[in-house]
């Protein structure tokens, strides 16, 4: 009998990083010197040798891992579900209780173990020389559960004959647990169960020859890879320090929100004030328009404000070419020719009613592009576009008398 | 021109020589062919040229490769749990359940938000796909697909469509409509045709285009409308298990993660991959970028979640404990970045500070493994959907300040 859960059909062991990390656990918990105090468990009139309270594996588990006992609960009834400890009472539910209830650990227990021990009960001691140095060295192994071999030896030997109810109980335990992990009665959640089965296209349990193909794409692009600038970690750190600490007053899981969360008063009040369309804005929300200019143009609030200050500015084309290009981009295929030519005639051709200022280079590819229309043929254009507004139109909007007044206007 | 050939037992007549051999299958393009031994060798020696061989590619790769980790090194001159000591510590939080959303009859697989805030799109293993007003837990629409184990579902940006899919290789849309006449598989419409599983999907910046993801090892963009395929990305060597957009200015990449282990960057106009990340050891099920767009955070089977910055080019840090054993199935940031939700199939929700690397939080509640889990898109609240056929909707009831207490996580 294997200790622990068969990993189910086409999924190898190997795929099952959690298996191997519980099993760590288990064999640690059964340490001799550093693990849980094992002792003898009186059950009723019966007494089990080597067992463990589940009160000292809970207590055992939250000191090794630094955890709270509700984790280490937690994790004692995960592995009590997987099979690896098995109850002594009540083993019909697979359950770690912090308490007196006696448990025990599985054991992988080879035939090999039990085939000698049976032989050595019933040859009293005349096993030969390579069949005693397997025996000892497997006694050693598993010393703490060799009272199990011993069991099982006995009991496969006396099978119809008297047996000793200690054994018989923990035999039963034990198969019960096998057989509740590993057949789970309908209703019961089944630990074992995994997805549908992964890696069936490249099949992992596969070999893979590669072909020149596949090195020289490789190469191409670990010397593109190289050829990239980096940027120092402490920059890039940096960065989310300050990201973060200019938005936590804005992260409604971490500061709160005003002037509640809907989920937690069941007043929606906060959604309302926050409508993708109010007549008057929040404080927090004209603050998140100066954080970035993407920040902006995807409130449509923040954006139509931004069209306004354009407007004044006399460069609401842009804008609205910018607009048009995204709508370009994301929009259904068969559209693609219709909207190049429609954003050609308004923002692109000479004397156009929107004329959009791009530099003359980007025009001219641009215009040569639009001989072969796609749905990406403006991007350069776009994006000219959108540098132009971010870097001069946006910090003058953000120190204008309408941004300085919908942020002194704005009440929470 | 043929990039990978595997082994395999199969007996048969090769697609080249035509000869009854020991057959391999060979990838050409998204072709699959039956080539005997001889065949196949002759394939993947093609297109070397003289003085060169398989050997010498491989190792001119592998130099370069080793070149490559040297360089992203030269650059990694602190790090983030260090440059975060000046920052205050979070302290506890209190984070409670609000809403227990009930009529799933099978386990949960995926989730979207819907833009409202409030809305919910959710699917399951008996193929239920449901649409839920999460605040007032109604249920709103209700469709059943024609396949089990549906692994994939979005919601329009509109808020007029859902988007779902899985074990039927596909991506269907459905309009929601309100007309209780109207039967909504009638109008679905599908979309996205893979040749395994599909494990993820997602609308871009409208509702017209989808992105998917899928255990045939590919991901692709879709013209919702046509149903055409506007661009696939190949280079993943075995499923894709989940992809996130970019939230960047010029809205051009989105990432992907697999069991190969390897997160990757793609480029959605050429379908390059322009950077690749492979740290994590096992399958890596959730990948979700940072709010700034600047890095992602990936949930893997190996019990970790990770770090991924962008313009470094590296790892940057390692969200895992030696209590977390079972692998993070889903994962995603709280709105300003700081905070990152993780769901993990031993059926609990850790919730890690992303500056400082230590857990702040355990959650319990489902009584089976985690499968998906997103933020609100206004961060009020985050919902978990698990195989115990529930969803769960928490919200952050209080925080305390710092004080001296066992260190828990």
């Amino acid at each position: 009998m294997a200790a622990g859960p068969a990993p189910p059909p086409g999924r190898p062991r190997a795929q099952m990083p959690h298996l191997r990390k519980m099993e760590r656990v288990v064999v640690s918990m059964q340490d001799p010197d550093q693990g849980v105090k094992m002792r003898s468990q009186r059950l009723l009139v019966t007494v089990i040798p080597h067992a463990v309270t589940g009160s000292d594996v809970v207590q055992w588990l939250a000191q090794k891992f630094c955890v709270s006992e509700e984790e280490a609960l937690h994790l004692g009834t995960v592995l009590v579900q997987h099979g690896y400890i098995y109850p002594l009472r009540d083993p019909r539910s697979l359950m770690l209780r912090p308490d007196e209830t006696p448990y025990r650990f599985q054991v992988r227990l080879g035939g090999a173990a039990i085939y000698l021990a049976k032989k050595n009960i019933r040859k009293r001691g005349t096993l030969v020389d390579y069949e005693k140095d397997c025996y000892d060295q497997l006694h050693k192994k598993i010393n703490h559960a060799w009272d199990l071999v011993l069991m099982q030896a006995r009991e496969q030997l006396r099978a119809a004959k008297q047996r000793r109810k200690g054994d018989r109980l923990v035999i039963a335990c034990q198969e019960q647990t096998y057989w509740l992990v590993n057949r789970p009665p309908p209703g019961a959640p089944n630990v074992l169960e995994q997805g549908p089965g992964r890696g069936s296209c490249a099949a992992s349990r596969v070999l893979m020859t590669k072909s020149a193909d596949f090195y020289k794409r490789e190469i191409e692009y670990f010397r593109k890879a190289l050829g990239r600038t980096r940027v120092k970690s402490s920059v890039c750190l940096e960065a989310y320090l300050s990201f973060c600490g200019q938005r936590g007053p804005h992260d409604p899981l971490v500061s709160g929100c005003l002037p509640s969360n809907p989920w937690i008063s069941d007043n929606d009040a906060y959604w309302v004030m926050n409508a993708p369309t109010v007549a008057a804005p929040t404080k927090l929300r004209v603050e998140r328009w100066g954080f970035s200019f993407r920040e902006l143009l995807e409130d449509p609030m923040g954006r139509a404000h931004f069209m306004d200050f354009l407007g004044k500015e006399f460069s609401g084309e842009n804008l609205s070419f910018w607009e048009a290009c995204e709508e370009l981009r994301y929009g259904t295929q068969a559209q693609v020719p219709t909207l190049v030519d429609a954003v050609y005639e308004q923002f692109l051709a000479p004397g156009a009613a929107r004329w959009v200022n791009i530099d003359s280079r980007t025009m001219e590819q641009t215009l040569e592009r639009l001989r072969q229309p796609h749905r990406y043929v403006l991007d350069d254009a776009q994006l000219h576009i959108y540098m132009l507004m971010k870097k001069d139109s946006y910090p003058r909007f953000l120190k204008s008398d309408m941004y300085k007044g919908l942020l002194a206007e704005a009440g929470i | 021109m043929c990039d990978q050939t595997f082994l395999i037992n199969v007996f048969g007549s090769c697609d080249k020589c035509f000869k009854q051999r020991a057959l391999r299958p060979v990838f050409k393009k998204s072709q699959q062919l039956s080539y005997c031994s001889t065949c196949a060798e002759i394939m993947a020696t093609e297109g070397l040229h003289e003085n060169e061989t398989l050997a010498s590619l491989k190792s001119e790769a592998e130099s370069l490769k080793g070149k490559l980790e040297e360089e992203r090194a030269k650059l990694h001159d602190v790090e983030l749990h260090q440059v975060a000591e000046r920052v205050e510590a979070l302290g506890q939080f209190v984070m409670k359940t609000r809403r227990t959303l009930k009529g799933h009859g099978n386990k949960v697989l995926c989730m979207d938000w819907c833009k409202d805030k409030r809305r919910i799109v959710s699917s399951s293993q008996d193929g239920k796909v449901i649409v839920w007003d999460s605040f007032t837990t109604n249920k709103e629409h209700a469709v059943t697909m024609p396949c089990t184990w549906v692994m994939a579902c979005a919601y329009a940006p509109s808020g007029c469509a859902i988007a779902c899919g899985g074990l039927d290789n596909k991506c269907s849309v459905y309009p929601l409509t309100f007309d209780k006449n109207e039967n909504m598989a009638a109008k679905k419409k599908s979309v996205a045709m893979h040749t395994n599983y599909l494990s993820a999907c997602s609308f871009t910046n409208s509702d017209m285009q989808i992105l998917t993801a899928s255990g045939d090892g590919t991901c692709a963009l879709w013209d919702v409308e046509s149903g055409q395929l506007l661009q696939s990305f190949h280079g993943h060597g075995a499923d894709v298990l989940c992809l996130d957009l970019a939230p960047s200015e010029t809205g051009n990449t989105f990432v992907s993660g697999g069991c190969d282990k390897k997160a990757m960057v793609w480029d959605m106009r050429s379908g390059q991959c322009v950077q690749a990340f492979e740290t994590h050891e096992s399958d890596i099920n959730s990948v979700r970028y940072y709010p700034s767009g600047d890095a992602f955070a990936s949930g893997s089977d190996d019990a970790t979640c990770r770090l991924y910055d962008l313009r470094a080019d590296r790892e940057v840090a390692i969200y895992s404990k030696e209590s977390i054993i079972f692998g993070a199935s889903s994962v995603d940031f709280s709105l300003s970045g700081r905070l990152l939700f993780a769901g993990y199939n031993d059926y609990t929700i850790n919730v890690w500070d992303v500056l400082k690397g230590s857990r702040v939080s355990i959650l319990f509640g489902h009584e089976n493994r985690v499968s998906t889990l997103r933020v609100s898109p206004d961060g009020t609240a985050f919902c978990s959907g698990s195989w115990d056929h529930t969803l769960r909707v928490r919200g952050m009831v209080f925080r305390f300040p710092v004080c001296e207490r066992r260190e828990d996580g």
